[in-house]
């Protein structure tokens, strides 16, 4: 679970909000890489994931989906990663949402 | 009682900013009223984004049509149990309603000659049940990101106050009833604010949370919703939920009937085409409510798929990859990302998926809040108004088309800025703060922190709620109306989810929280949506099992059929005693003959 008394746990759950969004499809997908995958990240990467959260939800929506690539490479490794978030991790899988 | 909280004024409050609070803040910036509008998330991130849809308005564009034909079809689709005077005004009102979002810079997709483009959508026909109509005005896929962007630079050009990541806790309200504002709470550093105004407007959107299985983000809670029930509000027609049949199994994401128009099918765990026994003809492409109901029995009988036997399968591996990769490329990449799975080569897990509330905070089509006022009557609550999903206008009745909910939140959020417009004019001074309002607003927020006096009946000394006893309680309360107050409806199964949610709301009582630290503590908030949803869900479950007929999305195995001459009426919830009163249907619109109740075929 998520809030361990961590240093850094008000900046996590200050992402955590920010992965609170318009679209069910990315509260999904930013929620389970944020509790699963974010944790282990170098700090560059996690850095991209906090400017990646600050961009507007149609176009993390297209760029999930399949739909264009981002110019900014360190986004690109990070869709990959946010694409499989719901399926490298069993809690995700299971029916809870 | 903490006499020392900061407090702002404002001519207005709207709490939400989806697209029905950025329209209304739009009228009343413009007009140079002081507005303020508070968001739990960066306004930009409300669910309008998500409605990629379009706004119905019957401009003609693209073949004849007439907001009259508009109406016809709403007042049809709510299978009668929409307002028509409200349907009246909205569908005449969604005509200048679109035209003033293209000045706010909506780039609707166009046709050749410069006109706004408009696409055919179910449920709507030309001449009263006439051919198809063409009436769905749209900015591509991205109509509602298109208009809450728009509507939002506008706002910060016209200067509206936003408090971005702010979360309403109560609505205050004076001895008289009269709107006050609310208690607000800052997210970011746990601090409370009291904002009032001389109107508030209730814009929060949408419950669908309170469905395990739902196509609704996660901020869609119904926080507004259950901030009027603890004012004393009612809700009405909450029964009515609109589900949609094709939600993947356990994340609720939607695939479109897209898929089974295109051959898809769907398949029990014996492999059966069931839909074959439910729809003769039509079959996978049966109506949206026919389609879901006939899922959750084959699930209910024990023909589910899966180790749970808790969902069915969809099936398009049989059209073979490239008809797939051409027709269907969005569906296959969302089986991959949300079921992990290649759909050309495995069938994917569905579910019926929890869509739209076409019940809420009763109003006018002023987006004025009405309550019941002894027999027959209803008055208006000073100060007070609602518009968007959370509210019923009543436009949708017990069922919403297509295209009509962009349209209610447009229409009603700029109806009731004008209608505040009128009313500040004649109520230009803010009226005294109730301190027992603002005490009672408090100590619902300060009780998370605090051991109560006297602990909760049947339940032993309050637990300090780890974040995971709120989940936990969260996951049980969502399964509870997914098996009881969902789609498939019996008086045994309903009494019992009635039954359970009392005890949720028990054991929710008894839940303080561990971390009570201020900065960013999301485990308070969530534990305070948990507790806007069980109200909501109550509002839902309680509502449903009293009415015994049939109607729109609300279908009953006791009571197949509707009953216009008992059930032709509104549902009233009142959140005091779980007590259900009752209102007539409005049949009478504004300047046309009304549409008397005739079976819905289509």
């Amino acid at each position: 679970m998520l809030q361990q008394e961590l240093p850094g746990s008000d900046e996590r759950d200050r992402l955590r909000w920010q992965c609170r969004r318009g679209m069910l499809e990315l509260d999904l997908l930013l929620e389970a890489f944020l509790e699963e995958d974010y944790p282990g990240l170098p700090d560059q990467e996690k850095e991209a994931f906090s400017r990646f959260l600050g961009l507007e939800d149609p176009q993390l929506h297209d760029w999930l989906m399949g739909g264009g690539s981002p110019d900014d490479p360190a986004f690109a490794a990070l869709i990959c990663k946010l694409q499989t978030s719901l399926h490298n991790n069993p809690r995700a899988t299971s029916s809870d949402t | 009682m903490d006499m020392t909280l900061p407090r702002r004024r404002f001519d207005t409050l709207i709490i939400g900013a989806g697209g029905a609070g950025l329209n209304a803040a739009l009228q009343l910036a413009d007009s140079g009223l002081r507005v303020a509008v508070v968001s739990k998330v960066f306004p930009t991130r409300s669910h309008t984004v998500a409605a990629q849809g379009g706004v119905n308005a019957a401009l003609a564009n693209v073949l004849p049509d007439s907001w009259h034909w508009h109406m016809y079809d709403t007042v049809k689709g709510s299978d009668f149990l929409g307002d028509q005077d409200a349907i009246e005004f909205m569908c005449r009102e969604a005509i200048p309603t679109v035209y003033e979002l293209e000045h706010a810079g909506v780039p609707f997709s166009r046709l050749d000659n410069g006109k706004i483009y408009q696409r055919a959508f179910g449920g709507q026909n030309q001449d009263f049940g006439g051919p198809q109509a063409a009436r769905t005005c749209a900015a591509a896929d991205r109509t509602g990101h298109a208009v809450l962007h728009a509507l939002y630079q506008q706002n910060i050009r016209a200067k509206t106050h936003f408090f971005d990541e702010y979360f309403a806790i109560d609505l205050l309200r004076d001895e008289e009833g009269v709107a006050l504002g609310a208690l607000v709470l800052e997210i970011e550093s746990g601090d409370t604010l009291v904002i009032e105004a001389k109107t508030t407007l209730i814009a929060t959107g949408g419950c669908g949370q309170v469905f395990r299985t739902t196509s609704n983000a996660r901020i869609n809670t119904g926080d507004g919703m259950a901030m009027a029930l603890r004012a004393g509000i009612p809700l009405q027609d909450m029964e009515f939920f609109q589900f949609h049949p094709t939600g993947i199994a356990g994340k609720g994401k939607l695939i479109t009937e897209a898929v089974r128009g295109e051959g898809g099918y769907l398949i029990n765990g014996n492999g059966e085409r069931f839909m074959e026994r439910y729809a003769p003809t039509a079959r996978d492409l049966a109506s949206r409510d026919l389609v879901a109901r006939a899922i959750v029995t084959e699930i209910n009988e024990g023909r589910g798929c899966g180790i749970n036997k808790d969902y069915v399968l969809l099936r398009v591996d049989h059209l073979g990859e490239e008809i797939i990769a051409k027709r269907l490329p969005g569906i296959r990449e969302s089986a991959r990302i949300f079921a992990g799975l290649d759909p050309a080569l495995e069938p994917i897990p569905v579910f019926p998926t929890a869509h739209y509330s076409m019940g809420g905070i009763p109003t006018d089509r002023f987006g004025r809040v009405v309550v019941p006022a002894g027999e027959g009557a209803e008055e208006v609550v000073p100060g007070l108004y609602a518009a968007g999903e959370c509210a019923c206008a009543s436009v949708h009745g017990a069922n919403r088309l297509g295209g009509n909910s962009l349209l209610d939140i447009l229409v009603f959020g700029r109806a009731a800025g004008k209608d505040i417009i009128d009313y500040i004019k004649e109520n230009p001074h803010h009226r005294p703060l109730s301190e027992p309002s603002l005490e009672r607003a408090v100590a619902h927020l300060d009780r998370w922190d605090h051991q109560p006096e006297k602990k909760p009946a049947g339940k032993g000394k309050a637990k300090p709620a780890a974040e995971s006893s709120v989940r936990e309680l969260r996951e049980e309360f969502r399964k509870v109306m997914e098996d009881h107050a969902g789609v498939f409806r019996t008086p045994k199964s309903m009494a019992e989810g009635v039954k359970q949610l009392k005890a949720i709301r028990r054991k929710l009582r008894g839940l303080r929280l561990k971390d009570q630290s201020r900065v960013f503590n999301i485990a308070r908030i969530e534990a305070l949506e948990l507790e806007n949803m069980v109200d909501v869900g109550m509002a839902i479950a309680v509502s449903a099992l009293g009415r015994k007929e049939s109607r729109g999305a609300h279908s009953r195995e006791d009571f197949p059929v509707r009953d216009d001459r008992q059930w032709m009426k509104h549902s009233l919830y009142f959140r005091e005693k779980d007590r259900l009163e009752y209102k007539p249907v409005r049949s009478k619109p504004l300047t046309v003959k009304g549409f008397p109740p005739a079976e819905r075929v289509y």
